[in-house]
C-alpha cells in the first residue's frame, strides 16, 4: 500500500516534469493541452499612416520609403519644406484655406501624419462643424483634403478641383461591429 | 476589350502609387480610421486595412503574414510619440490583440510583451459572417471586407500629370468592387488614457 503510494508519486511526478519541460522548451508538442503561442521577436517598422492620401499627395517618389520609416516626431522637420513646395506646385495661387492657415501652417499641420481623435466629442474628419476629430467610414476625406488645397480662404476657389465627386462607398457601412461591409 | 485593358492597367498603376518598399507586399497599409463606437459611445474603433484593391478573384487567396506585426499607436500627451500601443499579429488562423499597453521603447522597432493575456478571435474566411472576439468589454474582428474607402483616382492623377482641367461628375470611385483585409479593434476609452484628444497612427512592423 504504502509502496504503490510511493511510485503513484513518482510517475506522477514525472508525467508533470516531462509536460513543464515541453512546455518550457516551446516544443511543437501536438499531444499538449494548451499550446503555447510563440510572440517573441523583434519587429521593425515597414509602413505607417495616419492620415489618408498624405503619402501620396504630398511625398515625392524618391522620399516616399523615407517618410513611411520617420517616426512622427521628426516628420515636420524632414518634410514640412517639401510639403509646402508641393503645395505650391499644386495650388500655385495658394494664400490660406477654410482653416485660415498660411502654406507653411498648413503644411506643418500636415507633415506631422497622425490622425487626431476625439475622446469627449464628435469623431469626424469634417462635418461641417468639427474638423479633424477623427475619421469614420462614411467621411469623405478626399474632399475634405480637395478643398483645403485648392478652395481658398472661403472654399469657392478651384471649383473643379475641390471635390472628386465620389462622396459615399460602394456598399453600406454596417452601424454593428466590425461596420465594414462584407466583400465583394 | 480595350476598356478593361485600361482598367487592368489602371489598377497597376494604382497600386504603385505608395511607396516601393512597401508595394503589394504583406505589410502594404491601405487606410486607417479612429472613430466613437456607434454601439457604444465609451468605446472607441480602430479599423488597419491592408494589401488594398483585391479583387473578388483575388481575396480568398489574400492571407495576414505572421511576420508582420500590426501596431496601433496612441500619443496622449500631445508630442507625437507614443505612450501606448495596441498590438496585433496572426498566428495560426486567429488574430490575437494585446490591449492597450506602454511599450518598453517609442520607436522604430517593436517587442511583444509576452505577459498579458491577448484577446483573440478565429481568422474570418472569405465567405463566412464576421467572427468576432470578445474580452474585457473590446472587440475584435480580421478578415477580407468591401474596401471602405472610396475616391476617383484615375481622375486625380489626370489632373496632377495636366491630362485633365478638373474632376469628372460623376466621379468613378476607383476602389468600388474592391476588397481589402481588415483589422477592426474596438476598446474602452477609458484605457487610452488622454484628456480629451489622442493622436494615433497604424504602423506594420516586420519580424527582424
Amino acid at each position: 500500500m504504502k509502496y504503490s503510494h510511493i511510485i503513484l508519486q513518482i510517475v506522477l511526478a514525472f508525467i508533470l516534469s516531462v509536460s513543464f519541460s515541453a512546455c518550457g522548451n516551446d516544443d511543437d508538442d501536438d499531444t499538449m493541452d494548451t499550446p503555447m503561442v510563440d510572440f517573441s521577436g523583434t519587429f521593425g517598422l515597414a509602413d505607417q499612416k495616419g492620415r489618408p492620401a498624405i503619402n501620396t499627395v504630398f511625398v515625392s517618389a524618391d522620399r516616399k520609403n523615407e517618410f513611411n520609416t520617420t517616426v512622427p516626431s521628426e516628420m515636420e522637420d524632414k518634410f514640412q519644406m517639401a510639403f509646402q513646395d508641393r503645395l505650391l506646385a499644386l495650388n500655385a495661387g495658394y494664400t490660406t484655406n477654410a482653416l485660415g492657415l498660411d502654406a507653411a501652417t498648413f503644411t506643418g499641420v500636415l507633415a506631422t501624419d497622425v490622425l487626431a481623435v476625439s475622446t469627449t466629442g464628435t469623431t469626424t474628419f469634417f462635418d461641417g462643424t468639427n474638423v479633424l476629430t477623427g475619421r469614420t467610414l462614411a467621411d469623405d476625406v478626399i474632399d475634405v483634403e480637395l478643398l483645403l488645397i485648392f478652395g481658398g480662404p472661403d472654399g469657392m476657389a478651384n471649383p473643379g478641383l475641390t471635390s472628386d465627386n465620389v462622396s459615399a462607398n460602394d456598399k453600406p457601412f454596417s452601424n454593428s461591429f466590425p461596420y465594414l461591409a462584407t466583400p465583394w | 476589350m480595350l476598356g478593361m485593358l485600361a482598367v487592368a492597367l489602371f489598377l497597376i498603376a494604382a497600386d504603385h502609387i505608395d511607396a516601393p518598399d512597401v508595394t503589394n507586399t504583406t505589410s502594404d497599409i491601405a487606410d486607417f480610421y479612429a472613430f466613437e463606437s456607434e454601439e457604444n459611445g465609451d468605446n472607441l474603433v480602430f479599423v488597419t486595412t491592408l494589401q488594398g484593391l483585391l479583387s473578388p478573384a483575388m481575396t480568398p487567396m489574400a492571407a495576414f503574414d505572421e511576420n508582420v506585426l500590426i501596431e496601433v499607436n496612441i500619443d496622449n500627451d500631445g508630442d507625437n510619440i507614443e505612450d501606448l500601443v495596441i498590438q496585433m499579429i496572426p498566428r495560426d488562423g486567429k488574430m490575437y490583440a494585446f490591449r492597450p499597453y506602454a511599450p518598453e521603447s517609442p520607436g522604430t522597432t517593436s517587442t511583444i510583451k509576452d505577459d498579458m493575456e491577448p484577446m483573440e478571435v478565429d481568422i474570418t474566411n472569405y465567405g463566412e459572417s464576421a467572427k468576432i472576439g470578445t474580452k474585457s468589454g473590446s472587440k475584435l474582428f480580421a478578415g477580407p471586407r468591401d474596401d471602405p474607402f472610396f475616391f476617383d483616382l484615375g481622375a486625380y492623377t489626370d489632373v496632377l500629370a495636366g491630362n485633365a482641367p478638373g474632376f469628372s461628375d460623376p466621379g468613378t470611385d476607383t476602389f468600388a468592387g474592391t476588397n481589402v483585409l481588415a483589422v477592426v479593434i474596438e476598446v474602452p476609452k477609458s484605457t487610452l488614457g488622454g484628456s480629451g484628444t489622442l493622436n494615433t497612427w497604424v504602423e506594420t512592423k516586420k519580424k527582424q
